[in-house]
């Protein structure tokens, strides 16, 4: 982060909580057992960002996108508000139902549960992306082909988990395609649709 | 004359084959835009200020703060001062901001002040003494009593005695006739006085005690009798698109993108607060995030959207409820418990039935459950009690109060059986006759799903006695539902350029309605799927009727049919000169129109319609319509399900290894969405067996798991292996078109609750079935 964007809070309503750590931090003595690489971490100067709006750059699809957000808006709510990327949902807005999926740095996350603020410098991809021009990818395709989706609310999060799962897994055993793919909820009840998705593709790889 | 009735499966190319959805690629690319996608410029965002009181009286409100925050571009107040709030998140104040952040902080600056009033959110046990309540019987009471087949003197005598507190209008008596509601009962139901609603303190109301036959005899005459307890509690829909629209208005004109499952009667439903004609509404949505029941109003923040809409200049307001207000306000499903007494002689077969049974719908009424659940036992005693509860009032949940009933019914009955030491699919056998209408689809549904779950080699006697901690166990449950299609009305064109299009003010709700229409129109025009444009989400289309009780797919499909034939007709008079033949010796398949006994004399699709000269041919389509018999859809549907579990009596885990459903819905258009909707809805099913239970705080009468990590829904490891088959053959094609939504969601929580007693050796009463529930049943009725 540019010097010139660290700045003290606009407004000053008290000790926030930042500052608290800070001066906890400086103020109490770093017990030894931590080492002095520890000590240096604590006692660096903290970023102060907001509340007010900052200029925040995300770089999402390839793409440097820039606006200007409060530190608290999260990534899903940037991608979707700011930049009209509104494949991925808004559902649980905690981090629970995988409805916001996107990959950051290529590994699958709640797109909820990160901040905007913190997603900068790292790579975003959306289910955006995922098509292949007007064309569906394969994962895509056979979500249409295997009928995984109905209202389809939950199916860009599910594309984007299965889309990387595969490719860590491009034959995955039953385990574990229970476990790579508990982390997203449907609620009309798809997940028999993408189950034989996952075996389709694991079928094909082995073949 | 044309020729309307549905073609025989296996004439066909795409009727009845499993195709896929055609909005699914727009859905998986991500490219499928839904009400919370709505994203204009200059967009402000919405929000509620919500009471958190379960109780209380509003005592002032001041929203000074807010209106001077920057950013804040609309305040109204929704409920005013000296207003009386019945459950917690209540709507109180509307807010438009800028942006989420800065409408979040409007609603934190907003001082309300509450005058704290006691509430009352249990649906525990009601007390024993409460009489039975001899006021004016109110609409929802009516319908209970229809839903529960109370014989109609009785119904009759009811009326009478004690009048109703409500009148209703023509179209709402011949929707009851519609639904078999006795010309006599209706005539009583008229000629009732009409008094106001009794005001009672109590938040109980018992209704009048139904019997029928001579319950007492027949209990003490049977061979076999069991007392049990069973229960269901309220669960919320959780649709993944919560609820809530965007409006924005242009001088007196309203445009209304909203989450919906009623697309065609939202404008009439907002007409009335905004005092604007209805004819002003524009009401749009491409796709909807799930509704399950609960999206069919313009609710108070749609409307409150509407006027900050308004007081900020007609900029669109985009009004989304939160995850924790969507379990608040956004409906349940009502509880529904019961102390059950059933009896059998020693062939198996129900003689009696004795039921008190209660339950809550929060402040509105629920309905109760129709019990028992389709066995009709000739000796019955019941009453119910419903609770008024202060929290979010109940709204249609796929297959209002069946699965309750189900759950009711169904486990007595296997509990019965087990005392009887018989295995429950013969003692279902020795009650078919006693299955009403649908007892013939039942006897062969249970043969089928017999087969597919293996249940003759696999079934034990209660409590599995394999050594190990890891019990299993089988368990079934039938169900029942209405489905007959809705009205609908279509505007179907095909264009000179061989195009073609149909227009109706429908809904897509995931269950496949785009997809069936396309496949309707293309089959019966001999064209590809993908050639036909269905356009729905827009109230200037003609109107179709809203997606709940499963009428939907009758109703689109049966005006979809029937347009495309008047249109394939038209198009045969004017191609056939061209073909030197007569329009009646003409067909339309494999993408020609030719002449059905010369094939060779043929014309493709494109030149075909470029006879049609320079306006599209354009007809409308209707269901009902009685002009062009015959009738294409009907009603009533039966099912069958089986349950396979495993269950820890350990750790009290119970897991579904493996789900059989084999169901009924008449001609099937699709059968790969059709099977979709069975899948889906034992998933949903294993959900509210397993997981799902709306858990109020007495102290606060708050929500206390209103979010998705203790709300738990079914994950993908949670299914188990699901065999879905669907009923077909002359017997079931020639009913015409019956609906799907509700029918297979009814049996799982009744079918997975006897399999875990199968396998456990004792009844779990109440579901969901979670560990703490397991062993609690375990450590009563004794080890397993």
């Amino acid at each position: 982060m540019p010097d010139d964007k660290r700045r003290k809070p606009e407004a000053d309503p008290g000790v926030t909580r930042r500052d608290f750590m800070k001066i906890s931090a400086l103020g109490v003595a770093v017990p030894a057992v931590l080492g002095p690489g520890v000590a240096d971490a604590v006692a660096e100067e903290v970023a102060i960002q907001g509340p007010g709006k900052v200029p925040i750059t995300l770089l999402v699809n390839g793409k440097k996108l820039s606006a200007q957000l409060e530190p608290r808006v999260t990534l899903l709510d940037a991608l979707r508000e700011n930049f009209d990327l509104t494949g991925a949902k808004r559902v649980c807005d905690r981090g629970a139902c995988g409805a916001c999926t996107v990959l950051m740095d290529g590994k699958p996350v709640y797109a909820c549960a990160v901040l905007a603020i913190d997603a900068q410098g790292r790579e975003i991809t959306t289910i955006e992306a995922m098509a292949e021009g007007d064309a569906l990818s394969p994962v895509m395709q056979a979500f249409v082909a295997h009928d995984a989706q109905q209202c389809g609310f939950c199916t860009p999060g599910f594309i984007v988990a299965t889309t990387n799962f595969l490719q860590t897994h491009p034959s995955p055993t039953p385990d574990q395609i229970r476990r790579g793919l508990s982390g997203n909820y449907c609620r009309c009840g798809t997940y028999d649709g993408i189950r034989a998705v996952v075996l389709a593709h694991a079928g094909g790889q082995q073949s | 004359m044309s020729q309307y009735e549905w073609p025989d499966h296996a004439t066909q190319p795409l009727i009845g084959k499993r195709i896929s959805r055609v909005d699914g690629p727009a859905k998986s690319s991500g490219r499928a835009k839904y009400t919370y996608d709505y994203n204009p410029d200059g967009l402000l965002i919405g929000r509620i200020v919500r009471c958190p009181y379960a109780h209380a009286r509003i005592k002032s409100i001041d929203t000074s703060a807010a209106e001077k925050m920057p950013g804040v571009k609309a305040v109204e107040i929704i409920q005013k001062p000296g207003t009386e709030i019945s459950w917690a998140g209540d709507e109180i104040v509307g807010v438009a901001a800028v942006d989420g952040p800065t409408a979040d902080d409007a609603v934190r600056a907003i001082k309300v002040e509450y005058e704290v009033l006691p509430h009352f959110v249990s649906d525990a046990e009601p007390p024993k003494n409460i009489a039975a309540a001899t006021g004016p019987i109110s609409q929802d009471e009516f319908e209970d009593m229809q839903d529960n087949q109370v014989p109609d003197d009785q119904v009759i005598a009811i009326l009478r005695k004690q009048g109703v507190s409500f009148t209703a209008d023509e179209k709402w008596y011949k929707a009851m006739e519609g639904y078999g509601v006795d010309p006599k009962v209706l005539t009583a139901l008229k000629a009732a006085k009409v008094l106001p609603p009794s005001e009672s303190k109590s938040p109980y109301k018992r209704t009048a005690t139904v019997k029928q036959g001579d319950a007492d005899k027949a209990f003490a005459s049977a061979a076999a009798t069991h007392e049990g307890l069973y229960g269901i509690p309220c669960i919320v829909h959780c649709c993944l698109e919560s609820h809530g629209s965007a409006s924005e208005w242009s001088g007196n004109d309203l445009t209304v993108h909203i989450s919906t499952q009623n697309l065609s009667g939202i404008a009439a439903q907002m007409a009335e607060p905004l005092s604007i004609p209805a004819s002003n509404i524009r009401v749009l949505q491409q796709n909807i995030g799930g509704g399950f029941g609960s999206k069919f109003a313009a609710d108070r923040w749609d409307i409150a959207a509407a006027r900050l809409s308004k007081s900020a200049g007609g900029k669109p307001v985009k009004m989304m409820l939160g995850r924790d207000e969507e379990f608040e306000v956004a409906g349940m499903r009502p509880s529904a418990f019961a102390r059950v007494q059933i009896a059998a002689d020693k062939s198996g077969k129900l003689v009696a039935w004795q039921s008190n049974s209660w339950g809550t719908g929060g402040m509105g009424g629920g309905g109760s459950p129709p019990i028992p659940y389709i066995f009709q036992i000739p000796n019955q005693h019941k009453q119910h009690t419903a609770i008024t509860t202060n929290q979010g009032s109940a709204r249609a949940w796929r297959a209002p109060t069946h699965p309750q009933a189900a759950v009711i019914t169904m486990c007595p009955f296997e509990d019965l059986a087990a005392k009887l030491e018989m295995d429950p699919a013969d003692m279902l056998r020795a009650n078919m006759d006693i299955l009403g209408p649908r007892a013939k689809v039942y006897a062969e549904e249970l043969e089928i799903a017999d087969r597919l779950m293996g249940w003759k080699q696999r079934w034990h006697p209660r409590g599995d006695k394999t050594a190990g901690p890891v019990k299993q166990g089988l368990g079934l449950s039938i169900h029942t539902w209405g489905g007959r299609g809705h009205s609908s009305d279509q505007d179907l064109s095909i264009n000179p350029d061989g195009s073609v299009d149909i227009k109706l003010g429908s809904q897509d709700l995931g269950t496949g309605t785009r997809t069936v229409i396309a496949i309707v129109v293309a089959d019966t025009l001999g064209i590809p799927v993908e050639q036909v444009a269905v356009m729905i989400g827009d109230n200037r289309y003609p109107p179709s009727g809203g997606s709940g009780g499963s009428t939907t797919v009758g109703g689109v499909s049966s005006a979809a049919r029937r347009a495309s034939v008047d249109a394939r007709d038209q198009l045969f008079e004017k191609v056939a000169p061209a073909l030197k033949a007569k329009p009646e010796e003409l067909e339309a398949a494999n993408g020609v129109v030719r002449v059905k006994a010369d094939p060779s004399r043929s014309l493709s699709w494109k030149d075909a319609c470029a006879k049609i000269g320079a306006v599209p041919l354009t007809v409308r389509g209707k269901n009902p319509d009685k002009t062009k018999p015959p009738d294409l859809t009907n009603s009533g549907v039966g099912g069958v399900q089986m349950a396979d579990v495993s269950v820890d009596v350990e750790t009290g885990i119970v897991r579904v290894n493996k789900m059989v459903a084999v169901q009924d819905c008449g001609y099937i258009i699709d059968l790969k969405t059709a099977e979709s909707q069975v899948k889906g809805a034992l998933i949903m099913g294993i959900g509210y067996a397993l997981y799902e239970e709306k858990i109020l705080d007495p102290v606060t009468g708050r929500v206390l798991n209103p979010n998705m990590e203790f709300y738990r829904l079914a994950g993908l490891n949670d299914i188990g292996e699901l065999v879905v088959h669907m009923m077909t053959g002359k017997a079931y094609d020639d009913r015409g078109v019956i609906g799907l939504g509700e029918p297979p969601v009814i049996s799982p929580g009744a079918a997975i609750s006897n399999a875990v007693a199968n396998a456990i050796g004792v009844r779990v009463p109440f579901l969901p079935l979670t560990p703490d529930r397991v062993l609690n049943a375990l450590e009563k009725g004794g080890a397993a």
